[in-house]
């Protein structure tokens, strides 16, 4: 059997083409409904990360995914314009934008309930591999009280890492501290 | 709205997910002492296992509408032909059980043949060629297959220790058909004197992992009065089907 290739870091001179025009809008901007979240990324000294890229996975609106292992299959007519898939790199003050649409919650293959939430990869130089995170909606308290990620995570404040901060103009604010007191929870994928 | 959600999977029967295989050794450790950059880039606190769901199991299948074929030759996309050595690079992208990942798209970025990236923040004093951006696209075929027309990248100097230079490589980014299998990894050339010295490419701990990064020189690749062939199979995470009752 073949076996796997190492994950190498993305080095600091991705951002020639890996962006894409659309890539920061997992919908076009101005759908209705559309949520924007905004963010930074940090290092361990607390300074932004200009060099980094992060990338989103979601279930559309329905909780469901346009893919063949989503065992339910799309939702019947699918979003307009919805690709699930968002990839902005940090500008030089550490920030990144992704426009898209609130996901369904999910159900888990245990019975349990997922509240909404979004898969975030970041890659940066200096990371050797992506690290994974999750972003969860800060107006599905009840949701995310059950849901199974954050509930294996013990620590109160830890767990507020995963969970967008709610903007004065209506987006939100996710911002991934790669390491120190704040850090972000990652996951093992 | 919860119960619903349930009920739309559970009321009649559990989904069956696959399960990507945990690789273990395989992939570099974040904090890396000899890559300076890791320095404060790598979380301290341990990584929590996610069991894989849903949105774990399932990934973006971007295709055709984000490439044309001439992304695939990276010295024909200007008027003229770009200075340097030219090479094929082709490969199979697989899973670790053996099976060929069609359909998937890979991205490619490098160097030029002097070592230089175009790119705002590259301050290294050698030539941009006027006929290369070194960057390409494809989508793996039926047999997971991909190629890539291209110009042998140079070695670029780097600050991360004295008289620091880059083994010739090119980027590569894949996605597979999972959030799970998706990699991003530098492809690099037999017989490159700076590989023993190069902090990133030795940050993998394993030496067999280590050379399944470098690509195979293939004479049989390589096109007469034409260019040069190499060969390099990516492999991606596996998929052990777990089915729930
Ligand atoms: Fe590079």
């Amino acid at each position: 059997m073949p076996e796997l290739t190492p994950s190498q870091t993305v080095g600091p001179y991705f951002a020639m083409r890996l962006p894409w025009p659309q890539g920061p809008f997992v919908v076009p901007e101005g759908t209705p409904g559309a949520v924007t979240i905004v963010g930074r990324l940090y290092d361990g000294a607390g300074e932004v990360i200009p060099d980094g890229l992060i990338e989103t996975w979601q279930a559309g609106p329905d909780g469901r995914f346009a893919h063949p292992d989503d065992p339910r299959g799309p939702a019947p007519g699918g979003y307009h314009g919805f690709r699930g898939f968002g990839r902005c790199p940090t500008a030089p003050d550490g920030s990144y934008r992704i426009v898209t649409l609130k996901p369904g919650p999910l159900p888990a293959p245990d019975g349990s309930i997922e509240a909404p939430h979004l898969d975030v990869s970041v890659f940066a130089r200096g990371l050797l591999d992506r690290v994974v995170t999750r972003m969860y909606f800060p107006d599905e308290q009840a949701a995310n009280a059950a849901d199974p990620v954050l509930c294996s995570i013990r620590e109160p404040a830890r767990r507020a890492t995963l969970i967008a901060v709610p903007e004065p103009e209506g987006e939100l604010r996710f911002d991934i501290r790669l390491q120190g007191e704040d850090e972000t929870v990652f996951f093992d994928v | 709205m919860t119960t619903d959600v349930a009920a739309s999977i559970t009321g009649r029967r559990r989904p069956a997910l696959p399960s990507y295989e945990r690789p273990s050794g395989v992939h570099p450790p974040l904090d890396f002492a000899g890559y300076r950059s890791t320095e404060r880039r790598h979380p301290r606190g341990p990584l929590m296992l996610l069991p894989h769901r849903l949105t774990e199991v399932t990934g973006p299948l971007l295709g055709e509408e984000l490439i044309t074929p001439a992304d695939a030759d990276l010295t024909t996309q200007h008027a003229g032909e770009p200075v340097g050595q030219r090479i094929i690079v082709t490969g199979r992208v697989l899973d670790s059980d053996g099976r060929p990942v069609p359909d998937t798209l890979i991205e490619i970025w490098q160097a030029n043949a002097a070592g230089r990236y175009r790119h705002a923040r590259e301050h290294h004093p050698a030539p941009l060629d006027p006929n290369f951006d070194g960057i390409g696209r494809c989508i793996t075929d039926s047999a997971g297959r991909y190629r890539f027309v291209t110009i042998a990248p140079g070695s670029y100097p780097w600050g991360n220790h004295h008289n620091a230079w880059r083994p010739a490589h090119i980027h590569f980014s894949v996605f597979g058909h999972a959030f799970t299998q998706r990699l991003v990894t530098q492809m690099y050339f037999p017989g490159d004197p700076l590989l023993p010295l190069d902090p990133i490419f030795n940050s993998v701990p394993d030496e067999k992992a280590r050379q399944r990064l470098i690509a195979g020189f293939d004479i049989e690749l390589t096109q007469p009065e034409w260019a040069l062939g190499y060969r390099w199979d990516i492999v991606l995470r596996g998929r052990g089907a777990t089915v729930f009752q």
